[in-house]
């Protein structure tokens, strides 16, 4: 099984890159994940992955981008309450690069 | 993962068959086109065999030491099981007239996508085993042992074909190659060897009701999300019921609806359609997927997937059910889910409650597709339109393979799209209804990780709507599925990014004057309605 070091621990991950059991999640995954696509995590990025832990644990799956964007433009303003603002942080999509770096699950079936 | 390759490139398709005989040729298994190999727990949830952790690109896929053998009992229990089965794999005469009829060899040119030759991939093996001709000549009469090659390419070319059925349209014999990659799929889970985004959906529903794994109040949750739009578009505060005993309908839709757009625009659809007519129904947190991603892997996963939808109309005691927008639910709905898990007698023909229009075509599954239900409304006058409001769109739609070859349902989406919008155009004739080509990444081929694959696949139907594009501007692409509604949305982007996509009740749902509405200036999208520009 494919794992990614993080402080000497080994993190199993599955073949694109997602972590295998998201309990294991800390901080330092997240930093890892980021460096190896070349991006340094602002608070701004912070503040998006610690939505998707929060939601997560409470519904077992990863928001709808609906949620996700109506969410964050409480808590951090309106004008960043859309995707594009989102697809800005994170270029390869917040499903996609987000969701992988808060060690969540990629959502399957009719999507 | 495999870079997809740019719209030009992949365009550039090579037709030319190797040199050597199909027999000769090994085959290459390219990254971009096979899926990622279904992880253990998922195996373990469905109490599937062998579940281990393998990878593709090993040499060593785990398998039992035993494999032949349970592969040939398999086959064996099922050609006498399937009397199907049997006659497809004695039958063909290999005439071709299916060779150049499925969208994945249009869009790939490897010569084993061409449907009489992957089905030969099985053929063969059987022959080998099963007649006494192939048993004797072997070669000669084009029968193979089973090898770990064999086994391989099977797996790598039954997840080449959608279970789409056009090739089966153009065949004098009618051969239904569906069924034989459903075989073939069968025959491969025997010994642990599913796709991964068949086995996650398939184990999630297994467990949660439905192939997104969604917690009961996570459905709650997002809908009421879409009802809070819904409000901020119309005023009109909605208010579903949800696991309501007594209620005369129950609602099945696929999850994807609940989920991603622009599913969640169509879902937005039915609440807002459903809520005007003041109908007595209630969804379901349990029976909480149309879809059945059982289905792409045996018949009887499929069957166990779709039992809970019989169970829960009988434990709510509703009078029948109504069913959204979705493809491969209405092929189970149509053609197994009476017998496996029929009959529904607790249940009474579907009788709308609005018209009083009987749904005989539904008398013994008692399930009504929802393109049928609102098609009557609009026949009977029974809803207030402003087609205007859709005037900034030009649609074309796509018949989905498995509503239109799976249950003959042409008419009813188009006559809704036609009384809803101004401009609706048809793509050639020879890529609708019966005709229709597949989206692509149907049958749970919809992954992230066979990029390439989808998009050769989705090109023919690009196709047919880049015509439709240019001709006439085509900008909205409807459909009834929400594999559809996901998928195409990826092709669009990538081979024709001018035309967005859109379920059909998305369109029923703007042009639709509700009681007490206020007066709307954005679409379900929060896009200006035509003519209401600058004032949203």
């Amino acid at each position: 099984m494919p794992s990614i070091e993080v402080d000497g621990k080994n993190f199993d991950v599955d073949e694109e890159g997602y972590l295998q059991d998201w309990q294991e999640w800390n901080e330092g995954v997240a930093k890892k994940m980021a460096l190896d696509d070349g991006l340094d995590l602002s608070d701004s990025h912070w503040e998006v992955i610690r939505f998707l832990r929060d939601y997560f644990e409470k519904y077992q799956i990863a928001p709808m981008i609906k949620i996700l964007t109506k969410e964050i433009g409480k808590t951090m303003g309106p004008e960043k309450g859309n995707t594009k603002y989102l697809y800005e942080l994170y270029p390869a999509g917040p499903a996609k690069q987000a969701c992988r770096y808060a060690g969540l699950p990629k959502p399957t079936g009719c999507v | 993962m495999a870079k997809t390759p740019k719209p030009d490139e992949l365009s550039k398709i090579d037709y030319t068959p190797p040199q050597t005989a199909w027999t000769e040729t090994p085959t290459v298994y390219k990254e971009g086109v096979w899926c990622f190999g279904a992880k253990p727990k998922n195996l373990e949830t469905l109490h599937f065999p062998n579940p281990r952790e393998w990878r593709v690109v090993d040499e060593d896929w785990k398998l039992p030491e035993n494999w032949q053998e349970i592969v040939l009992n398999g086959m064996k229990e099922r050609l006498d099981k399937y009397r199907s089965f049997r006659v497809f794999m004695d039958s063909c005469v290999r005439c071709g007239a299916c060779a150049d009829k499925c969208h994945f060899f249009i869009g790939s040119g490897d010569p084993k996508n061409m449907p009489v030759l992957r089905a030969e991939l099985l053929r063969s093996v059987y022959r080998g085993n099963f007649t006494l001709a192939g048993k004797i000549l072997g070669k000669i009469n084009g029968a193979r042992p089973l090898t770990l090659e064999v086994l391989k390419e099977w797996w790598y070319y039954f997840f080449q074909c959608t279970e789409c059925r056009r090739c089966s349209v153009f065949c004098p014999y009618g051969i239904d190659t569906a069924e034989i990659t459903m075989m073939g799929r069968e025959l491969l889970n025997l010994l642990g060897l599913n796709i991964d985004w068949i086995a996650g959906p398939a184990a999630n529903c297994y467990m949660k009701g439905n192939h997104l794994g969604l917690e009961p109040h996570t459905i709650v949750g997002n809908l009421e999300y879409m009802l809070d739009d819904i409000e901020t578009v119309t005023g009109i505060k909605i208010t579903p019921s949800f696991n309501r005993k007594g209620a005369e309908i129950l609602f099945v839709t696929p999850s994807g609806d609940l989920f991603a757009d622009p599913g969640t625009y169509t879902c937005m659809g039915y609440l807002m359609l459903l809520h005007e007519l003041g109908l007595d129904y209630t969804w379901s947190t349990y029976a909480s997927e149309g879809g059945n991603f059982g289905f792409f892997t045996s018949n009887e996963l499929a069957k166990r997937l779709n039992s809970k939808i019989y169970a829960e109309a009988k434990r709510l005691g509703v009078k029948w059910i109504l069913g959204g927008e979705c493809g491969h639910m209405w092929r189970v709905l149509n053609q197994y889910m009476d017998t496996w898990n029929g009959p529904a007698d607790f249940l009474e023909v579907p009788k709308s409650p609005i018209t009083g229009t009987v749904f005989e075509n539904a008398k013994s599954t008692k399930m009504v597709h929802i393109a049928e239900f609102t098609a009557d409304l609009i026949k009977h006058g029974k809803l207030k339109l402003d087609k205007k409001r859709n005037d900034n769109l030009k649609v074309t739609f796509h018949d989905s393979c498995n509503t239109s070859r799976g249950m003959g349902l042409f008419e009813e989406p188009r006559y809704i799209i036609d009384n809803v919008c101004n401009n609706f155009y048809e793509m050639d004739e020879l890529t609708t209804r019966e005709k229709t080509f597949c989206c692509g990444s149907g049958s749970g081929l919809n992954a992230g990780e066979n990029m390439e694959l989808r998009m050769r696949g989705g090109l023919p139907r690009a196709n047919a709507v880049k015509d439709v594009a240019e001709k006439y501007g085509v900008n909205m692409l409807a459909n009834v599925c929400a594999i559809d509604r996901a998928v195409l949305t990826a092709s669009m982007d990538y081979w024709v990014p001018s035309v967005k996509v859109t379920g059909v009740h998305e369109l029923v749902a703007n042009a639709l004057i509700m009681k007490g509405e206020k007066e709307r200036t954005t679409n379900l999208r929060g896009e200006p309605l035509p003519g209401m520009e600058g004032q949203e």
